[in-house]
């Protein structure tokens, strides 16, 4: 496109020559009676002498001049034209991208260089728990548009799942997964029926309540869930059946043992931010890619107009039903990983706060951009460690800050959408002539 | 026959909005509805889809019953609309847009389709990477229009395509309703207020009045007509 824009404006040497030497002969014109004659002093009479010499060099530096000078300006004029015509094509899409690699690679390499700091580390679990939750809220709240307020229930549901199947039967972390997802997608429906008709307000206040009463199921069902206490002594996932303990049960191996290297508590550590770096990964490319599928598209249409939804044929219902379940799901995967991760969980962790926390990286991050949660994350979950050192004016300075946030940038940090279908080569030039 | 409506009734709630109605579109007609806010028009229009459904008569398309059909299956049957104030998806793009208009169309089709939509509309393909809601008013009626002929209908129902818009777009509007159904042979149903290019355009109308059809007959003579003139035509327009 900017080569299009120089050969408009750029001259051909032809041209620039001609230039050039039209100025020179305005310059001889001129430079006649100015440089090339001049008058001089000869015994108290002036007489008139030529420099031909000196008016030669006159009309050369101008023509010179006059070249470069023209070059000069045309360079700047197709500079700024090209450019001009670069700012019409939005490079967001490519910024959010090259960050999102940065990002990644930043996340690989963390525990590398910070393999002796348990501290770090488990800050970065942290944060990808939320990014997950993120991720997960994104589908039903960022491009579904339906405000739920409480995404915790699934985040416990998985959680619970996982722990009650573990203490009544046994079962390992690999195999309860599934199980616990498929459990909170199967929640998530069960919240989506009664309030299919709801939108707006209504439906955050019944999704809120929702999230209340499965924490108060779990604090006063006790044979369940053994009530406030909680459930404790959760297995740690292992890598292939290897587990990360100090000694091997007899006739087995332990993670350290199989490699042959010294243990290290650091081991169970750094594996654990590996998983949920894994777990958040798949979560991110199984949402972009449902996104560009129909069921992507019609959950965007859906919260753009849902009438509109209706009159084009579309099936509302399932299309709700399916945000809530897929959105529930993932929630009720990094609810399996929390307990892991925890070894303890009660229902004092999923209290609104998470709720509201999580959807509060929705927003932060720009309802429905992917990277966003990612920033928004790391905002929420590192500003208020960084903030420690201020102790009692913590949260304080943490409110401050969103807030700030939200003035500056009301529609979130990321709020570029990217298409999810985009045009082939041939169409897009044959647009634009 | 493509649409026959017969002795429809239709309530919102307590409210007896369609009081008996009996309307009939044959194959390649453009047929308008005219009359006063509230007449009725959106919802004979709705009741077609279900919402509010029928509670009582018959509606007929394409020589099957479809009075209890579920709403997202009435659409899938070849009738398309045009939702009164465009509601295309602002932040989508345009051709996502065009997009969702296929969701239950043969996807082997999209690209004939679209490339026919974009030869009716030359603006949409310039804009197609664009947002929809950026598009100006008349712009966003040819793709709602657009939208809806992706799914190949068989009938096309218009409700209020000139409400909102520039003058000019007004007049674009109603000579493409006329394209559609000269060159494409497509069968319209139009609800209009604006009576006087509605009636213009179509070949036959009825007027609506309190839930009743009042008057029926050729777009001439309607036009023509002292009752259409007095109410709808001299007034406010």
């Amino acid at each position: 496109m900017s080569a299009v824009i120089i050969a408009r404006h750029a001259r051909t040497p032809a041209e620039r020559f001609k230039d050039a030497a039209w100025v020179a002969f305005v310059a001889l014109l001129l430079g006649i009676p100015m440089v090339g004659l001049t008058t001089v002093d000869q015994g108290g009479a002036l007489t008139v002498q030529t420099r031909f010499g000196m008016l030669g060099a006159f009309v050369g530096v101008s023509f010179v001049g006059r070249f470069i000078f023209r070059w000069i300006i045309d360079q700047f004029r197709n500079r700024r034209a090209a450019k001009a015509a670069v700012a019409k094509v939005d490079r967001t899409p490519q910024v959010i991208k090259l960050i999102g690699w940065v990002v990644l690679g930043a996340s690989v390499t963390m525990p590398i260089m910070f393999s002796d700091n348990r501290y770090v580390i488990d800050t970065a679990t942290t944060v990808l728990i939320y990014v997950m939750l993120g991720w997960g809220l994104n589908v039903v709240v960022g491009l579904a548009g339906l405000l739920d307020l409480g995404y915790v229930a699934f985040y416990a549901v998985g959680a619970y799942t996982y722990a009650l199947l573990f203490s009544h039967f046994g079962w390992t972390f690999w195999e309860a997964l599934p199980v616990a997802g498929a459990m909170a997608a199967t929640f998530g429906i069960l919240l989506g029926y009664p309030i299919l008709r709801l939108r707006g307000d209504y439906l955050a206040i019944v999704t809120l309540g929702f999230g209340e009463i499965i924490r108060v199921i779990l604090v006063n069902w006790t044979e369940l869930s053994n009530g406030p206490n909680g459930i404790g002594s959760i297995p740690r996932p292992t890598l292939f059946g290897l587990p990360f303990d100090r000694n091997p049960a007899e006739g087995t191996q332990t993670f350290a043992t199989f490699f042959g290297i010294e243990f290290s508590g650091m081991h169970r550590i750094i594996f654990l931010y590996y998983l949920i770096l894994v777990l958040a990964l798949l979560t991110n490319v199984f949402v972009s890619r449902l996104r560009k599928l129909p069921v992507g598209r019609a959950w965007e249409a859906l919260r753009e107009d849902e009438i509109a939804c209706k009159a084009m044929g579309m099936n509302v219902t399932n299309v709700k039903l399916s945000a809530f379940a897929i959105g529930a799901m993932l929630g009720g995967f990094a609810g399996v990983f929390f307990a892991a991760r925890q070894g303890f969980i009660s229902p004092e962790s999923f209290t609104f706060t998470e709720s509201a926390t999580i959807l509060a990286i929705v927003v932060l991050g720009g309802m429905g951009s992917q990277m966003g949660v990612v920033l928004a994350a790391l905002v929420l979950v590192l500003l208020p460690e960084l903030g420690r050192n201020f102790a009692e004016y913590r949260m304080l300075l943490f409110g401050t800050a969103m807030v700030l946030i939200m003035v500056w940038k009301p529609s979130g940090l990321l709020s570029s959408r990217e298409p999810t279908i985009r045009l082939n080569k041939a169409a897009a030039t044959g647009g634009q002539p | 026959m493509m649409l026959h409506m017969e002795g429809v009734h239709a309530h919102y709630g307590h409210i007896h909005a369609l009081r008996g109605v009996d309307v009939t579109v044959q194959v390649g007609e453009i047929v308008t509805l005219i009359g006063a806010n509230g007449a009725g028009k959106s919802t004979l229009m709705m009741s077609l889809f279900g919402k509010p459904g029928a509670s009582s008569g018959r509606i007929v398309f394409d020589g099957e019953d479809i009075t209890r059909v579920p709403s997202h299956l009435i659409s899938r049957r070849g009738i398309a609309i045009v939702p009164e104030g465009r509601r295309i998806f602002p932040r989508m793009t345009v051709m996502e847009n065009l997009l969702m208009g296929t969701a239950f169309a043969d996807p082997a089709n999209f690209n004939a389709d679209i490339k026919r939509i974009y030869a009716m509309f030359p603006i949409l393909e310039e804009r197609a990477a664009q947002r929809a809601g950026t598009l100006s008013g008349g712009e966003q009626q040819m793709l709602a229009i657009g939208r809806a002929l992706m799914s190949r209908p068989k009938l096309l129902l218009l409700d209020e395509p000139s409400l909102g818009l520039a003058p000019i777009y007004i007049k674009r509007i109603f000579q493409i309703i006329r394209e559609l159904n000269t060159e494409h042979g497509m069968t319209v149903l139009l609800v209009e207020q604006n009576a006087h290019h509605a009636l213009r355009v179509a070949h036959r109308g009825y007027v609506l009045q309190h839930g009743e059809i009042v008057l029926a007959g050729s777009g001439q003579e309607l036009l023509a007509s002292e009752e259409v003139r007095a109410a709808y035509l001299e007034g406010g327009h």
